[in-house]
Order: structure tokens, then C-alpha cells, then sequence
């Protein structure tokens, strides 16, 4: 098992001219990066970045990005990507949360780090990218300091078993959590992944999915494993770019999510074999529907598409194997290599086939707990096989087939996914809630044929108060991340009641399904 | 002479993409995208915006940057296709 900034050093060594990342206009060697990333990783240490402290990466998808996580590894320190998107109560809940010593972020974003650095007494080094001009007061220019050539004198970075990542995902709380993953769990992960990709060197791998997300992240990641070649793009708003991206670069191999798939479908101009050289398109976050995989492979006849099903607290756990894509379409498949899956009922016992339950995952990918919660990871993490094993509870309902393929059925919990990402309805409606024209408030998950599910926000306007639709739009789009943000607000008069008393999202939604209110 | 239809474009942009950051206003040259104002379903608002209320037809391979992302390019495209559709 290798440290994750093993994977540059050794891709360095043995491909030092070869591509690694083409950013825009920028095309940079495995041996830039390495040496980029030993300068900055020197520059953090310097700064007063120890082995084991938490540093943030706030910034979009870019070259700087990636110089920035791999310093992150090399200076023994724990990387948090964190969404460009993020606002400043967030932002300073995960500084605090994590008690991060550090941040790495771009020009665009400085207002926000500012405004959040306030509330992190912790925060001692600022980083910005961008900013080569004129550096703002209290950061370090990013492009500064790896331009420095004299004393690269890295201190030990640590052993495979410390924590390489704290990956905020949501919670149903409403607070995110920060999930630890060692070096060991994302090698093992990328180790597991790229076997059944079959990635080799020869891959140039298009990604536009935020690498402050794991499943971009770990494209990085994976393509600096194999020595490939990453093509890294900004955002999937303009389709056709990206679509002429995969000629122009000859890209093998491109991961969407089904939002992605469900534009790419939209558009009319396409044609079947426009793609020759991709190899493969691989789709998770959420189950690709039956209708879309056939579309998707009319229209990329010579690709394989994997459909696969992860989860940020073991990266990734099953996949199909492209070959059954025609007999078990809706099928997210089995186990990833190296690993086992299976459905459990409320007592932890393995259910027949055909059964619904909570589907677990063992094996070395499984993340070691939620930082600092105790709690929470005592009820993902439960006793395994052995003594000193712990499995992961996924809170996500499946059943299998007889030979073991796993269809996904629902969440246990108000968990919504949309675009892919998940979305605690808690988190949005509490800040609903800190605003002052709402006095109740609920989330719930609305059909959308591109995002999957879109997120609908039902309030009931505080008395003598009259907000528009739009108002509370921009409140929410001022203390959520984009993907947070509703697509869609209703006023009623009142909102569904248990007998305690507390608002239910289950009456709400059955009163959606007939029609009633809307 | 084709009406300019630059103002109600930049209507369209202030009351959709502005209040989604904590930005009092964009020039009619800053880039959407750069700025975080612009995603990929803001760009489908934008294409259904100009179909309906424009009244342009618009191919998948004009919807690029150099057409959407600011609001003189927008404009600068959309009264194109006007002058174009009433020529």
C-alpha cells in the first residue's frame, strides 16, 4: 500500500516528460507537477504546516488544484476539498469542524475565505492562486512560492496508515461530516477502481466533475496512479465544449454523473461513432435509468459503459460489469474488486435474494469513522466479521438478484440526491429557518428528468410577512452551495403535522403525489 | 430595424444568475462562468429564455462560450439571429 504522493513521485520517475494534466491552454509534465508540488509542499512546511494538520483546497478545477492537494500529501498534512460554491458560514464551520491550519483557495474566492477566516482562530496559513499582481494582505501568491528554487527540504510525510483525507458529505443532521480516509482506503479504492477501468498509461481521461467532489477528486488521483494523461475542464455548462474536448484530445475514457448524461441526451446534433477514440464512460452518483444506457450506447457504440454506485464513505461500492448491461439494466452491479457487499436486515442479518434491506460493504476501502463524531460513525461503523472489524452501513436500501446483482431501492433516511451529490433537507431547511419571512419549512426531493431529483423547498410564510419566491431563493443561494440551492418554492398556509407535532416530510410528499396543494 | 433586445437579456441575467452569489452587478463583459454565476442548468434557462421569449431557434453547436457567456455576448449573439431571422 503507497501514500497517495507516492503516485506522483513514481509516475514522475518513470514518465517525467509525459502529460499529465491539460488545463485550458496549460499543458503540464508529471515532472512539473512533482516539482511544483515539492515546492509548495516545502513552502506549507515552512509556513508552519506540521504532519497531520488539516488543509483546505478551495478552488476550482485547475492545474493550481492539483499542484495544491499533492502538496497537501507531501507536507504530511490531511487534504479537505472543499466546494468552490461553498459560502462563508459553511466555510468557517468547516475550519472549525476539522481545525484546519491551513487553506489553499483562488482570487475569486478570497471574500468568502476572508469573511470565514474570521471565525477560525486556527487559520494560520493563506494561500492564493491568481493573484500574481498584487497578493492580497494576510496570504502567501501561490505562484510565488512554487517558482522558488532554493531549499526543497520536505520533512518526513508519514506512513500509509495516517489519514490522507477529510471528505465533507452531508448529514442528516444538517451538519456535514467530515469522512477519514487513510492512504491505505484511497489507495485501496484507486487500486480496486482502476483494475476494473482497466486504466493504463495510455489513458487520457476527460474530467469535469469537481474535484472537491471524490468522485473528481479521484480522477486526479487515479490518472497520477497510472501515469495517464488527465484532461481537467471548469464545468459541463457548455456540452458541446466538453464533446469537442474528447476529439480534440483524444479521450479515452470520461466519467459523467446521469445529469450529465440526461444534457449529453438533449442535444440533437449528435451522432452515433462521433466518439472513436473513447475507450470507456463510467457514471455513478446515481442509478443511470434503463432508457438513457440504451441512448448512451447507440450513441457510443465503441464505448463501455460502466453504471456504477458509490458512496463517499468507502469511495466507491459496486459497479456492473459493462458485458451485463443488456440482461441487468438498473442493476448498479456487485463488489468492487477486493471487497464484499451484501444486504443485511435491521438485525445486521444477510437477507435471501430478492429481499430488501440495508446494503454493508467490508474491505479495505471503508472509511475509519466521521471526524469527531463518535456517534455518527458508531452507527455506520458496525462490528464485522471479526473482532476488530467494523463494516460500513450504507443507510441505503437494496435488493439482489440470484446471482448476486445489487438493485438499488431507496434511502433510509430524507438523504436526497440531486446532480448527483447528496443533499440533507436539514441543512437547507435550517437556513430557511435564519430567515425571518419563513416561520416553517420543508425539503423534499421532486422528480427531474436532468437532475435526478430537484430539490423543492415548501414554506409558510411568518404572520404579517410576504416574501416572493425569489427572495427566498437569493437567501438560500447566499448560505448554501450551488447544488443545495432549491429549484422550486411553494407557500402554503400550513405544512403537515405528526402527532408530536413535528413537520413531516412523508405527508408532504404523499400530499405532492395526488396533486393536493400544489 | 430590428428592436435591441440587450436590456431585456440583461434583465434576464440580473433576476436569474446575480442573487445566486453575493454580487451587487455584473458588467455587460464579465465572464458568467468565471464568476460562478453561470452552471450548466442556468445555461438551459438561458437557451429556454431566448427560444421563448427571444424567439430565436438555437442549435446545439452555437451554445458556447463565445455566444453565452456575458451578457454583450448573449446579446451580440441573439440580435444576430434576430437581424438573421428577419433579413
Amino acid at each position: 500500500m503507497m501514500r497517495v504522493e507516492q503516485y506522483l513521485r513514481s509516475s514522475a520517475e518513470h514518465y517525467e516528460h509525459k502529460e499529465a494534466v491539460i488545463a485550458g491552454a496549460v499543458r503540464m509534465t508529471y515532472g512539473d507537477f512533482d516539482r511544483a508540488s515539492d515546492r509548495l509542499a516545502a513552502e506549507m512546511a515552512r509556513a508552519g504546516v506540521k504532519r497531520h494538520d488539516r488543509v483546505l483546497v478551495f478552488m476550482d478545477n485547475g492545474w493550481e488544484a492539483v499542484v495544491a492537494l499533492f502538496a497537501v500529501f507531501k507536507a504530511g498534512a490531511v487534504l479537505s476539498p472543499i466546494n468552490p460554491s461553498t459560502k462563508a458560514d459553511k466555510l468557517a464551520y468547516i475550519l472549525n469542524n476539522s481545525g484546519a491550519t491551513a487553506i489553499v483557495t483562488q482570487r475569486r474566492l478570497t471574500g468568502v475565505t476572508d469573511e470565514a477566516a474570521e471565525q477560525a482562530p486556527a487559520l494560520a496559513v493563506r494561500i492564493v492562486a491568481g493573484c500574481e499582481d498584487a497578493v492580497p494582505a494576510g496570504y502567501l501568491g501561490f505562484e510565488g512560492l512554487i517558482a522558488r528554487r532554493s531549499g526543497v527540504d520536505l520533512p518526513f510525510a508519514g506512513i500509509a496508515t495516517d489519514l490522507a483525507m477529510l471528505i465533507y458529505t452531508s448529514g442528516s443532521t444538517g451538519f456535514p461530516k467530515g469522512v477519514m480516509m487513510t492512504h491505505q482506503n484511497v489507495d485501496a479504492a484507486a487500486a480496486s477502481i482502476t483494475t476494473y477501468l482497466e486504466n493504463t498509461a495510455d489513458d487520457i481521461i476527460l474530467n469535469v466533475l469537481p474535484i472537491s467532489f471524490d468522485y473528481g477528486l479521484y480522477q486526479v488521483l487515479m490518472a497520477f496512479r497510472t501515469g495517464a494523461t488527465l484532461v481537467l475542464e471548469k464545468s459541463f455548462a457548455f456540452p458541446q465544449v466538453i464533446l469537442n474536448r474528447l476529439n480534440e484530445e483524444k479521450v479515452t475514457g470520461f466519467p459523467i454523473v446521469p445529469t450529465m448524461a440526461a444534457l449529453i441526451l438533449r442535444m440533437k446534433s449528435l451522432k452515433a461513432g462521433m466518439f472513436p477514440h473513447l475507450r470507456y464512460i463510467s457514471s455513478t452518483g446515481a442509478a443511470l435509468a434503463p432508457a438513457v444506457i440504451e441512448k448512451l450506447r447507440a450513441l457510443f457504440p465503441a464505448a463501455s459503459i460502466y453504471s456504477m454506485y458509490g458512496l463517499t464513505e468507502c469511495k466507491r461500492c459496486t459497479w456492473l460489469p459493462p458485458s451485463e448491461l443488456g440482461r441487468r439494466a438498473g442493476s448498479v452491479g456487485i463488489a468492487i474488486p477486493g471487497t464484499e457487499a451484501y444486504v443485511v436486515d435491521d438485525d445486521g442479518t444477510p437477507l435471501p435474494a430478492g429481499k430488501v434491506g440495508e446494503l454493508v460493504i467490508r474491505g479495505p476501502h471503508v472509511m475509519k469513522g466521521y471526524w469527531q463524531d463518535p456517534e455518527a460513525t458508531a452507527r455506520a461503523l458496525r462490528p464485522g466479521r471479526f473482532d476488530w472489524e467494523r463494516v460500513l452501513h450504507t443507510g441505503d436500501l437494496f435488493h439482489a438478484d440470484d446471482e448476486g446483482f445489487l438493485y438499488f431501492v431507496g434511502r433510509k433516511d430524507d438523504i436526497i440526491k440531486t446532480r448527483g451529490e447528496k443533499v440533507s433537507p436539514k441543512e437547507v431547511e435550517n437556513v430557511l429557518y435564519a430567515m425571518p419571512e419563513i416561520s416553517e419549512a420543508a425539503v423534499l426531493g421532486v422528480s427531474d428528468t436532468v437532475l435526478g431529483s430537484a430539490l423543492k423547498a415548501i414554506v409558510v410564510a411568518a404572520p404579517g410577512a410576504n416574501p416572493t419566491e425569489k427572495d427566498v431563493l437569493r437567501h438560500c443561494a447566499r448560505h448554501l452551495e450551488d447544488f443545495m440551492v432549491p429549484k422550486q418554492v411553494e407557500f402554503r398556509a400550513s405544512l403537515p403535522k405528526t402527532d408530536s407535532g413535528k413537520i413531516s416530510r412523508r405527508l408532504l410528499q404523499e400530499t405532492l403525489e395526488t396533486g393536493e396543494c400544489s | 430595424m430590428q428592436n435591441d433586445v440587450t436590456s431585456e437579456i440583461r434583465e434576464f441575467v440580473v433576476d436569474n444568475f446575480l442573487f445566486r452569489e453575493d454580487m451587487d452587478s455584473v458588467s455587460d463583459s464579465e465572464s458568467l462562468l468565471e464568476n460562478g454565476l453561470m452552471d450548466s442548468t442556468g445555461v438551459l434557462e438561458l437557451v429556454a429564455f431566448l427560444e421563448s421569449d427571444i424567439g430565436i431557434d438555437i442549435q446545439d453547436d452555437e451554445i458556447v462560450p463565445d455566444n453565452f457567456d456575458s451578457i454583450e455576448k448573449i446579446s451580440r449573439y441573439a440580435n444576430a439571429k434576430l437581424a438573421k431571422n428577419n433579413g
